[in-house]
Parts: structure tokens; sequence; C-alpha cells
């Protein structure tokens, strides 16, 4: 537990940094000219109270007695990383293989593979999503999810439904 | 009175098919939200907010709203069912609600769970009327300089009343509000925290993003953890003579009812109250001012009726400053201010003025939204029962796939649904590592107002930091927001002062 606080104190300081070396990029001190703070002034000065504040969690965490509970229990680390991934992998194959692809996999993966469901209710969830999807997303919102090399595949169903 | 009038005309909007049906689609879909473990008013309210495209802006908000008010009616049903709360509102409704269901009364805590909720409902909503036209005139004097001690004391309540660590809780403010910068000068137009030099970060970091990050992937994540056994749900029957016999039980708790509205309602105006503790408060007086405080937590009625009354009394009273000031009450009025500047109907007392059939006609809705979670909520129970049987799998693929894909709609870039995988992930770790996520959320939302205050009012001034201070209104507001942040570091020193008098007596 300790050891994730102050980790996650750290990379907020670090973050904090960042974000300072980011900001004086516009001016952070007072404008004369318009008589306020400049454009950097604001992400600069609150970084720094961010900085200061997560120092202080650090600072703490030293002089605090130490606990033994863990911040992750292995199942858990396993099955969040895992959902993660999954997510990220879905995403990195959206513009590549389209949503229509890369959904219905990641449905899939989750009901069958993950949650062991039985194959009838991930068929029907996996295949109802994306229909559901496509006429309330392209047929009525107008809003075109990317699509990848499948584009080609859904120029009929443009035809029809636009 | 004015005010009826202003009311009757919007009774004429929101009575319109069309409303009606949002109220209807909205308090059943926020029912079943508010349900289902793990996801409350807020995490539906962002998961749904890129789906409401669909219909106009101003139906749009009314059906966020009434998914607001379901979902409060519905935290309860999981409360009573499985015994753990469907959302953090109805923590205080398990203390009873979970011993009556287990001594056959799952039923009966149902129904005065439903009817207690109508009943806070609709106070609240009558003290909102009478509140929101006074709240907003004196909102109209406000400049520049108002805002900016306005948002400052929202943020500070979160440290002096908010409970959570205070340094966490700063660090969650400053993180919110510097995040908020990203993108272009509000006043001089130039490029600022471009990260990496990624285009994407030109349009700065949605709301919408960080709320669907945190609140939708985030939460799947954290259930994840909280929920890995399926729940058992203890089965309840509804019955005509249990309704009449829970309408009678209700009908003798009137004083405790009436009691927790008004608590909920003032308790939920606070940024970092809210509709938990208010419900919390709410429980914790009935039980000092009962005749028979030990039946509290074996099974008694009241102890569902007082924080029922509270945290929807909250949830109303949470709009209130939302609508008039502009400064949301809670992480999911936080959302529904976001969603309103999304769509170009700004917050403050200039609504009530340029659009008042819009504010009245959403006012007015949340009367219809009262009646119609009240009936559907009892109506469905036998579905919410069969709901509650849902295997958490399912549930989470779809709220992910709607994180996805409603991530994506509103600005169709991928860098947004990449940004709600990092903020997702980011407050699932923060959450764990017991950060608040409210104040940055509400950060986010305030930070431009704020910024944009700050620099009005010293432009305006010639650079006199001092001119906060010499504006009645504003030096107030000024003086509680330094009283809040404060109030932790007197509790430091009191402390310590009592621990140095105990010390020479070892």
């Amino acid at each position: 537990m300790q050891a994730a606080d102050r980790l996650i104190a750290l990379s907020i300081i670090g973050m904090s940094l960042y974000f300072m070396s980011d900001a004086v990029a516009l001016p952070i001190g007072w404008n004369g000219e318009t008589g306020g703070p400049g454009g950097g002034a604001f992400p600069f000065w609150l970084s720094l109270i961010m900085a200061l504040a997560a120092g202080g969690v650090l600072v703490r965490s030293f002089l605090q007695d130490r606990t033994q509970q863990a911040f992750f229990d292995h199942v858990t680390l396993r099955s969040v990383i895992a959902v993660t991934v999954a997510v990220a992998v879905t995403i990195a194959l959206m513009p590549y293989a389209g949503s229509y692809i890369a959904i219905p996999l990641f449905m899939f993966w989750y009901l069958k593979i993950y949650g062991r469901h039985g194959w009838v209710l991930t068929g029907i969830l996996t295949l109802s999503t994306p229909v559901f999807l496509f006429f309330f997303f392209e047929v009525t919102l107008k809003i075109l999810l990317p699509k990848g090399w499948t584009e080609p595949l859904f120029i009929p169903l443009y035809a029809t439904f636009f | 009175m004015d005010v009826l009038a202003l009311l009757a005309d919007g009774f004429a909007t929101s009575l319109s098919p069309l409303n009606l049906m949002i109220v209807i689609l909205g308090v059943t879909a926020g029912l079943f939200i508010g349900a289902m473990p793990g996801l409350g008013s807020v995490n539906g309210v962002a998961i749904v907010l890129p789906l409401t495209f669909i219909v106009p802006p101003s139906s749009a908000i009314i059906l966020l709203c009434a998914i607001y008010y379901g979902a409060m009616y519905g935290g309860a049903i999981s409360s009573v069912l499985l015994g753990i709360p469907g959302s953090s509102t109805a923590v205080a409704t398990t203390f009873d609600g979970r011993p009556m269901a287990q001594q056959g009364k799952a039923g009966l805590a149902l129904i005065a769970a439903a009817m207690a909720s109508f009943i806070g409902g609709t106070i609240s909503v009558v003290l909102f009327t009478v509140f929101a036209v006074p709240l907003a005139d004196l909102a109209l004097a406000f400049g520049p300089a108002e805002e900016f001690a306005l948002v400052l004391l929202a943020f500070t309540t979160f440290v002096g009343l908010g409970g959570d660590d205070v340094l966490k809780t700063l660090i969650m403010i400053c993180l919110g509000l510097v995040l908020s910068t990203v993108g272009l000068d509000l006043i001089s137009g130039q490029p600022r925290l471009i990260f990496f030099d990624e285009p994407g970060f030109y349009s700065g970091i949605s709301f919408l993003v960080l709320a669907i990050g945190v609140y939708g992937v985030g939460e799947v994540l954290y259930t994840i953890e909280t929920q890995r056994k399926s729940p058992s749900v203890t089965p309840a029957k509804l019955t005509f003579k249990e309704l009449w016999l829970g309408m009678k039980a209700i009908n003798r708790l009137w004083k405790t009812m009436s009691l927790g509205s008004f608590l909920g309602f003032f308790v939920g105006m606070l940024p970092a109250a809210g509709a938990t503790p208010a419900a919390l408060m709410a429980y914790g007086m009935a039980k000092t001012t009962s005749k028979s405080p030990e039946t509290f937590g074996k099974g008694n009625i009241e102890g569902v009726a007082a924080p029922e009354t509270a945290n929807n009394a909250a949830s109303t009273g949470s709009l209130l400053p939302m609508l008039t000031l502009g400064i949301p009450g809670s992480p999911t009025t936080a959302l529904l201010l976001g969603g309103m500047v999304m769509w170009g109907l700004v917050p403050g007392p200039m609504l009530f003025i340029e659009q008042p059939d819009f504010v009245w006609g959403l006012i007015s809705s949340l009367y219809t939204a009262n009646f119609a979670a009240v009936a559907i909520n009892l109506a469905l129970i036998p579905l919410f029962v069969w709901a509650l049987r849902m295997p958490f799998t399912v549930l989470c693929a779809l709220v992910l796939v709607l994180c996805l894909v409603g991530g994506y709609a509103p600005s169709q870039k991928l860098h947004d649904v990449w940004l709600i995988l990092g903020f997702g992930v980011a407050g699932y770790l923060l959450r764990k590592a017991d950060y608040p996520l409210a104040p940055l959320v509400l950060a986010l939302v305030l930070g431009p107002l704020m910024e944009k205050s700050f620099r009005q009012t010293l432009i305006s001034e010639q650079g006199n930091v001092m001119a906060f201070f010499e504006r009645p209104l504003s030096a107030s507001f000024m003086a509680i927001a330094l009283l809040f942040f404060l109030l932790p570091l007197l509790k430091v020193l009191r402390k310590n002062i009592s621990k140095d008098k105990v010390a020479p007596a070892e």
C-alpha cells in the first residue's frame, strides 16, 4: 500500500514538473500590458501546488507506520491488466480493421473467454451490439465510426440507409 | 404568483408528447442504472451523454435529469435485494433495508423506499421552485470577481467539508484545473500544454472524455475487483395489500421524511457534500430523534425512509446552484453543466432570462420525473429482481463498448478514445489510493470559468489583486472560502493542543 502510495505521489510530481516545463512556453508572470497574469501562469502555479502537495503525501508516507495491506492482490491485478490490454487492442484495431470487427472481437473475448459465458449469450450479444451501434450512430445520428479496411463492405449499406 | 405562471408555462413544454416520453425513458434507464451495483447516477449520465445527441438539446437535458432522478430511486433496489448499495448514495438504505429483506419484508422495504424517494423528491422540487428565482436574481449582480470567488468557494468546500485526505483533495483540484487549461489560452489565443505535440490536444480535454474515462472505464475496472462473485438476490413479491400496508407505514413517518427532505436539499447544494452524506445524516437524525433507536439497523422502516428522502432531495438540491449560479453541486450535475455548455445552454442567471421556456420546462419535468419514477419503480420491481441476476461480465462488456463508441462519437477522434482509456486506468489507480475523483471532474468543468473570471477581474482592475476583497459579495465569498480552507488546519491544531494537554499527565 505504501509503496503504491509513494509511486503515485512520485508520478504526480513528475507529471507536475512536465506540466510546468510545458507551461513556461507562455508568460507565467505578471503581464504588464494587460494587467493580469500571463497565459502560462494558471497551469504553472497550479502544477507547482500539485507538486508540493504530492511531495507532502510522499513525506507523510515515510513518517507513517508501515502497513502490511497490499495494494493489489494477484487475481485483481491479472484481471485489471487483461481488461485494460483488451480495451487497448480494441482501440488500436479500430482505425485498421474497423469498429465492426474490433468491437465484436472485444465482446467475444470478454464474454466467452474472460467471462466464460455460454455460446448462445455470447453469440446474441456479440452480433446484436454492432447492429445496434450501426443503426444508432450511423443511420440515426450520422456519426460514422472508423471502418478501416472494411469500408468498401459498407457502401451497399450506405446506399440503402442514407 | 409569478413563479406559478412560469411553472405552468413550463408544464406546457414538459408535458409535450416527446418530452413526456423522454422523461419516462430516462427514468426507466436511470432506475436500471441505479439498481445495478457499481453504477450510479454519475456513471449513467457519463455513459449516456453521447447518446443524447439523438434528441434536441433541451430534451437531452431533460433526459439526463430524468436518468439522474431514476438512478436515485434505483439505488435503493439493490440495497434492499442484494444488500449491496446500487450506488454510494444508497449506502444508508442498506442499514435497515437489508434486514427487512432478510425478514421477508423486501417488498415492503422497496415500497417504502420508492414512496420516501417520491416524497423527498417532491418536497425538494417545491423548494427548488421557490429558491430558483431569488437565487438567479442575486446571481445577476455577479461580476467576474464574484464568479471567481464563488468557484473558489466551491473548491474549498472539498478541502473543508469533503472528509477526504486534504493533500490528495488539493492535488485532484489542481490536476483538474491544469487539465482544463490544455489547448488554447482563453485570453491570448496561444496554444499551451500541447503534450507531445499531439494535434488532438489543441481542442483541449473535454469533460466528457474525463468523465467517461473515470466513471465508465475506471468504474468497470473497480467493479472487477469488488464484485468478483455474483451476488444472491432476495426475491421480492409485491401485492396490493403490501402496497397499502406500505403507504400506511409511510404515512406515519411525515416528520422524519420532511426533516430528511430539508436536510438533503440543503446538504445537496454543497459541492463537496451531496447525496451520500445527506442520506447518512438523515439516517443518524432519524435514529437519534426516534423513540426506539434500538430497532434501527434491525429492519426499521423509518431507517429506509429517512435516507431515501434525503438522497433524492439532495439530487434536486445539487441542481439548484448548477442551474442558477453555474456552479454544480455534485459530480453528476457537473456533467449536466458540461453537457449544457456543449449544447449552447450556458447555465447561470442569464439562462433564466434568455431561455425561460427551457428553464421552466426543465423544472416542471422534475415534477413529472418524480411521478414517473415512483410509478415505474413500483410497477417494474419484478423486472429489477430479474435484471439484478445479470452476470457482471455482461454488464461490464456493454459498458466498455458504450464507453469506446460514446467517447468517439462527439469529436470523432480516436485521440479522445485513447485518452478515455488513460483516464480510466489512472482514475482507477487514484481511487484505489484514496484520491477523491469528484473534485477532479468538477475542477475540469469549472476550470475555464475560474481562469477567465480571475484574469478578467485583474485586467479590468489593472492588476489590483485586492479587487476580489473590495466588493462586498465577492469579499464574503472569499472569506467563507478562506474559512473552509483553514478548517482542516484548525482541526489539526486543536488535536495538537489537546495532545499537549494530555502529554504532561504521562
